[in-house]
């Protein structure tokens, strides 16, 4: 294990977070590193020992989720090349989703005479003066859809991870909570549902709607992430039942209620963040595979990638490859852009990892 | 052992009766249900009330499912809506297709995928192992439907490597025997088909293989890494034996267990890819069955019967990966 002394300034927080053992190899009384109290007691060898031991017993009681893990997982983010190229593809792309109007030098659902008078079956104008991509199947700028369409794009990954997430949560919390038949019966669902592939689960859940529009496609990719969050965070909840911190906040007297919301919950949600994060590049490629099915939305003014990619993008594909090309690449760098991310957040709060 | 199978066998029953039940009573609870794509939305309610009654949507539901499972016991899923046949016989035209494709696309992932996971972890860090992770990074962002096209369009369009969709080409004399149709050719020695049908199955199994190709390339790479660690690794490294033992016996054998796990959990990434891909090539199998059951009006026998036919595949072969635990580690106790 380093020896975290060798490497001054990093600034290794405390409470609660370092693996045990470590502390002990730090030499007594670094004062201002972490909280004091039990830490200026240490004298000598006798005194290292017992420091880790209370250290140990200090991280038990402590809330572990604290703001020590997350800057943690933070510094060790910042120094992972992988995790600053995500986060800069994600930046970009939430910055042009928000200025989608001011970047954009046309309105995505006008059509424009100049594109319009030379559009046919089999010819689709390229790019023209005012119009950098040319034009879409109906004379509309495709340049400007293209920007519009992350707005669109981002609309329906962050609702359909929220979504999935917070149904998701709910039933893990519940099944984790309660444990007993609770869990057995919203586990068994997961199971089955987690028996089915995840598009055809999706499919299934848009064939069900009587007509499909933008909310029954959000609706059916947010579903498929539900029984993985619900695992997820059941799991977590359950390894927490038992452990230190949990068993002291049952000792101290806290209500059953609140040991579950203020200790085990928040405790849980690092993982569950990290999943969402990567939720949503699966529900951007998701709902962009039930467009190409034709089970996507509709609506033939709303630009979204994942809709331009498989509807228009799959028709024209023989007469301008672009109309599929652009979106597709968009959806690939942004889905990577969130995957790169999810992974080095992954990478950073997992203990395997921790120094 | 045989205890262990049956208790498992029996969880599977359950899973599916839960399913079954579930797909049943949600199907029958929608609008535009069975019975408007059957007559349009314009029937008179007299015929409306005739189908109903016919098709026995006027008795409680637990009473219709009583009556569906009874059928479906004696291995009657009902006809399709669209076609008028058995639901059993339009699956069965269109399953061989799909485990021809999907055999295909393991059989790359598997092949490809763990040698190149074992590089990967064995050279960390060096170009091939940073190519190797782009390539899945990339392999796991991008939408298949679209690599299919990309594909299809360069090696079938531009250079006519491959043909474009299908199964076989037209006018190829096949018998069919199993389905298989590559499998059909060498049992009927007609080699010909073969080679035909696996040159139409190589583009479709490349694009299905994408995904799974990549999850198993990053689990093998890992688990590797995992292993390289490992002190037995070092011990039988510094005891002199052959590089080739060791990467046998100590490295692969225990890398192997995560991996083979996710080739079970990549069947039902296999399925969902396979509906895409189908799409694209035009392949005539569950996929294309499943997406025609629901754009041409929707055929909900058809559509119920591939759901629970596509969660006792993957359960089944789940539990068979669970089975062959025992089997690549001693130590493992099936419980």
């Amino acid at each position: 294990m380093t020896d975290p002394t060798t490497r001054p300034g990093v600034g290794k927080p405390r409470t609660g977070d370092s693996p045990a053992g470590t502390s002990a190899e730090d030499p007594a009384g670094q004062p201002g590193d972490g909280p004091a109290g039990h830490r200026e007691r240490s004298i000598g060898r006798l005194g290292d020992r017992k420091r880790a031991r209370l250290d140990e017993l200090a991280r038990a009681t402590a809330d572990p989720g604290g703001v020590s893990l997350y800057r943690d997982a933070l510094r060790r983010l910042r120094r992972n090349p992988v995790a600053i190229v995500g986060a800069v593809i994600v930046g970009l792309f939430v910055l042009v989703a928000i200025f989608a109007p001011l970047i954009a030098p046309h309105d995505p659902v006008q059509r424009f005479d100049e594109l319009t008078r030379d559009l046919t079956v089999d010819s689709i104008p390229g790019a023209t003066a005012g119009h950098p991509f040319g034009s879409d199947p109906l004379g509309r700028d495709f340049f400007s859809r293209m920007i519009h369409g992350s707005r669109q794009t981002l609309f329906v990954g962050v609702l359909a991870t929220l979504i999935g997430l917070t149904l998701g949560v709910l039933l893990g919390a519940v099944a984790g909570a309660f444990g007993g038949w609770v869990d057995v019966v919203l586990m068994r669902l997961t199971d089955v549902m987690l028996a089915l592939p995840s598009l055809l689960l999706a499919i299934t859940l848009v064939a069900m709607a009587s007509r499909s529009s933008q909310w029954t496609v959000i609706f059916a990719v947010a579903i498929v992430s539900v029984p993985i969050f619900a695992r997820l965070l059941r799991g977590s909840m359950l390894a927490q039942r038992e452990s230190d911190h949990v068993l002291a906040a049952r000792a101290l007297g806290v209500k059953e209620r609140n040991i579950v919301l203020r200790h085990m919950l928040p405790n849980s949600l690092t993982a569950v963040i990290v999943q969402a994060t990567l939720t949503f590049a699966v529900a951007i490629l998701d709902a962009a595979a039930l467009s190409f099915l034709g089970l996507g939305d509709p609506d033939i003014n709303r630009a979204e990638w994942g809709l331009m990619l498989g509807v228009d993008g799959q028709r024209y594909f023989e007469v301008r490859p672009e109309l599929a090309y652009y979106p597709a690449l968009a959806i690939i760098v942004v889905a990577l852009g969130f995957t790169l991310l999810g992974e080095a957040m992954r990478e950073a709060i997992d203990p395997k990892n921790r120094r | 052992m045989l205890r262990v199978i049956v208790r498992r066998l029996l969880q599977l029953v359950v899973t599916l009766i839960a399913l079954s039940a579930l797909i049943f009573i949600w199907l029958r609870n929608l609008p535009g249900g069975p019975v408007e794509a059957l007559l349009g939305e314009r029937a008179t309610p007299e015929r409306r009330a005739l189908l109903i009654k016919a098709l026995g949507y006027d008795q409680p539901i637990l009473v219709q499912y009583g009556k569906f499972m009874q059928r479906v016991l004696t291995g009657d899923l009902g006809n399709s809506i669209r076609s008028g046949d058995p639901v059993t016989d339009v699956i069965a035209r269109a399953f061989p297709a799909t485990i021809e494709l999907a055999a295909a696309a393991m059989i790359i992932a598997v092949g490809l995928g763990v040698p190149l996971g074992y590089l990967a972890a064995r050279y960390r860090g060096r170009l091939l192992d940073n190519l190797t992770i782009a390539g899945t990074l990339l392999g796991i962002s991008i939408p298949i439907f679209f690599l299919g096209y990309l594909l299809k369009d360069v090696l079938t369009q531009d250079i006519h490597w491959f043909p474009p969709s299908g199964r076989i080409s037209t006018g190829m004399d096949n018998t069919t025997v199993t389905g298989f149709y590559v499998l059909d050719g060498l049992l009927t020695r007609e080699l010909d088909a073969s080679a035909d049908a696996l040159w139409h199955l190589i583009l479709p199994a490349i694009t299905l293989a994408t995904i799974p190709l990549a999850v198993i390339v990053r689990i093998t790479r890992a688990s590797v890494l995992d292993v390289l660690n490992e002190d037995y690794v070092r011990t039988a490294e510094a005891k002199g034996l052959r590089h080739r033992t060791i990467r046998g016996r100590h490295i692969l054998r225990n890398a192997l267990l995560p991996v083979v796990t996710t080739i079970g959990l990549q069947t039902g990434a296999l399925l969902s890819g396979a509906v895409l891909t189908e799409k694209v090539y035009n392949w005539g199998g569950l996929g294309t069955l499943i997406t025609d059951s629901i754009s041409g009006g929707r055929d909900y026998p058809v559509l119920q019967a591939i759901i629970l036919l596509a969660a006792l595949v993957f359960v089944l072969v789940n539990l068979l990966v669970d089975l062959s635990y025992a089997f690549i580690d001693p130590r493992v106790r099936v419980r």
